[in-house]
């Protein structure tokens, strides 16, 4: 396996190269940021373990002091933001979903402090920045993988909660399985859980029950049912390909290494504002990548899926956003 | 309709609803073995988080997996001896210690989870226990899947209805198990340990109900995620009004549970396009409400249910 797109890297590398830069005019006397994280999650859960990686990436390299707390209740999230603020953090990140309009209070009570959260609505001036896990390219990327292999023609697919950072990732991968599959038929579910594997487990069983032999894995639960069957499945966020050898046939990752270098450069050098951070999700930023096992995709389909990746880097593709939630095709 | 016809005959729609009911089975025979001592129980919840921590936690640290099942049944006991001496001897509300023992097992877990782990991105997995497949049993037609193809953990949950059932209707510690939660008074004066009998029935009861948890860590799933129980535990705590504390009633009740579960996860994937999927999440807990509001109205509550009873005192 190998994580292909030489140029996404080469991307990623000379934005992390720009931002070190700027980072080391803007820091008077090396002064480290301190940046504090707070996660209503542990920190394994896949979306937040993206951010807590990029920042722990960080405070190895020496740019910023990191401290967190996870499995922080919404309802006791805005007490955790203001004790930071009040600490002299110098910059907040989070994810505010579930508060979105307490948070925007809060931050709008700390100008000096910058807050930098995921979150569905947009950015506040002047402090309240916004990111997200726009990774819909990868996904229409790993669609085309699951389009191309399916034999049944049916593809399950069990997400989490039906909300647009979820839905536009798994109708981004629809598009994408149509693209080489005009025939492809997809069996939708949502368990309103972010954890509960068990739960996951059982959809995707009867999902394949029903005969899908792609499962789109949004969830912990649902590679380990492809597994007890023998079918495939299609990673999101992070590459759990180790955990299921011969299984994970692509993965859309997430990177927040772009978004948490840009945002730290921009507090070093005082210059920190409201701004909407998505775009350093996309593929073109380094924020997202496809990686794919090689064993388990043929090279023609590889091939396809290559050039796509090509255009969409360099503007000539774009996957279209759709935040709906997506339904069962019948 | 025929769709969903075909759902209900099909093997592995019953394979599913007896593997989603697993846990319930535990969780509510522990549930009912409590209550039927004359204490409630509200830290179910907690104690299956605990259940499944450290069952999942003792076989990632090499005590094999019937080794790891020993360990959680001791700390359901361990929480259930919390609850006990707070509800018996000192004759607390049983309400108000039954939630803090589930705030203080799911901390406590997740505590020592945190502890062991410091810096994980995903949670080690173990080697959960397999589908039995037992020779000729597993054979038998419909009945031999959905039976004897399930892990030894469900079968463990089957043989334990039949083992509460067994001690609570054939033998004289479970006369006076129920003679304690119906009239303490009673087994007083023939000279029994009111306080005793007490306390170790909720220990049994919360040692099944932490084998409950172990379950989803060591047989559902291979690892262990912080709100992974996700309220099951509060089910039980309905089904057993729903059994009229009786063990047959309450597996029948965690495998109508199971039912429901395992038949809107199909359903979804059927009529998904044309009916929200929340209306299929929330069916199994609105079915469970209409069960109970028929199967209440002859519930036979153990009479001495929440009240605490001193030595002594008449």
């Amino acid at each position: 396996m190998k994580l292909f797109g030489a140029i996404t890297r080469r991307v990623a590398m000379a934005a992390m190269l720009a931002v070190g830069l700027v980072a080391a005019t803007g820091a008077s006397a090396g002064e480290k940021i301190k940046v504090a994280g707070i996660y209503t999650l542990p920190v394994e859960q896949q979306w937040i373990g993206r951010i807590h990686k990029a920042l722990n990436a960080a405070n190895e390299r020496g740019d910023i002091e990191y401290v967190y707390s996870e499995n922080v209740a919404n309802t006791d999230y805005e007490r955790v933001m203001r004790e930071y603020a009040e600490q002299g953090v110098q910059l907040i990140v989070g994810e505010v979903f579930g508060l979105e309009r307490a948070a925007r209070k809060v931050a709008a009570d700390y100008p000096e402090t910058a807050f930098l959260m995921g979150s569905s609505f947009e950015p506040q001036a002047p402090n309240f920045s916004v990111f997200d896990n726009w990774i819909h390219e990868p996904s229409y990327l790993s669609g085309m993988v699951a389009g191309a292999a399916t034999e049944s023609n049916m593809i399950g697919m069990v997400g989490g909660y039906a909300i647009p950072e979820v839905n536009r990732l798994m109708n981004a991968f629809m598009a994408g399985a149509h693209e080489v599959n005009p025939d492809v038929k997809f069996l939708v579910s949502f368990i309103d859980s972010w954890y509960d594997p068990p739960k996951a487990k059982e959809s995707a069983f009867a999902m394949m029950d029903k005969g899908a032999d792609i499962m789109y894995a949004e969830r912990f639960g649902v590679s380990d049912a492809a597994v007890e069957r023998g079918a495939k499945a299609i990673g999101n966020v992070i590459d759990t390909s180790g955990d299921y050898p011969g299984t994970i046939m692509a993965s859309a990752l997430w990177h927040m290494e772009a978004t948490i270098d840009h945002a730290i450069g921009q507090v070093a050098g005082g210059t920190y504002s409201a701004e909407d951070y998505g775009q350093y999700s996309y593929m073109a930023y380094g924020g997202g990548s496809l990686v794919v096992d090689e064993a388990l995709v043929p090279a023609d389909v590889l091939a396809k899926v290559k050039e796509r990746e090509a255009e969409i880097l360099d503007g000539s593709f774009t996957v279209k956003v759709n935040d709906e939630p997506p339904v069962s095709s019948n | 309709m025929i769709d969903i016809l075909h759902i209900l005959i099909s093997e592995s729609f019953w394979i599913a609803s007896l593997r989603i009911a697993t846990p319930l089975i535990f969780g509510v025979l522990g549930a009912l073995l409590c209550e039927k001592s004359g204490v409630l129980n509200l830290g179910i919840e907690g104690i299956f988080v605990a259940g499944a921590m450290a069952g999942w936690i003792a076989v990632w640290l090499g005590a094999g997996l019937w080794g790891g099942v020993l360990v959680a049944a001791g700390a359901g006991a361990f929480f259930g001896l919390i609850h006990a001496i707070l509800t018996v001897p000192l004759g607390l509300s049983q309400h108000v210690s039954g939630l803090g023992v589930t705030m203080f097992a799911t901390s406590v877990s997740y505590f020592i989870y945190r502890t062991a782990l410091p810096d994980t991105t995903s949670p080690p997995r173990i080697e959960p226990f397999q589908a039995l497949d037992i020779p000729i049993l597993s054979d038998l037609p419909f009945i031999g899947p959905v039976l004897f193809q399930q892990t030894a953990m469900t079968m463990l949950a089957l043989i334990m209805v039949g083992v509460v059932w067994y001690v609570l209707d054939r033998t004289a510690l479970g006369v006076a198990i129920k003679a304690v939660g119906d009239n303490p008074d009673s087994v007083d004066a023939q000279g029994l340990s009111v306080y005793g009998l007490r306390i170790g029935t909720i220990m049994a009861g919360s040692a099944l109900m932490a084998l409950g948890g172990a379950f989803l860590t060591m047989s559902a799933f291979s690892s262990f995620f912080f709100g992974m129980v996700n309220g099951r535990g509060w089910i039980c705590i309905a089904l057993v009004i729903f059994a009229s504390w009786r063990p047959g009633k309450a597996l029948l009740g965690a495998l109508l549970f199971g039912a429901f579960d395992a038949f809107q996860v199909r359903l979804q994937t059927e009529v998904g396009a044309f009916v929200p999927g929340q209306v299929f999440l929330m069916a199994p807990y609105i079915l469970s409400i209409f069960a109970l509001v028929i199967a209440a109205r002859r519930a036979d509550y153990p009479r001495a249910l929440l009240t605490p009873w001193f030595k002594g005192q008449r």
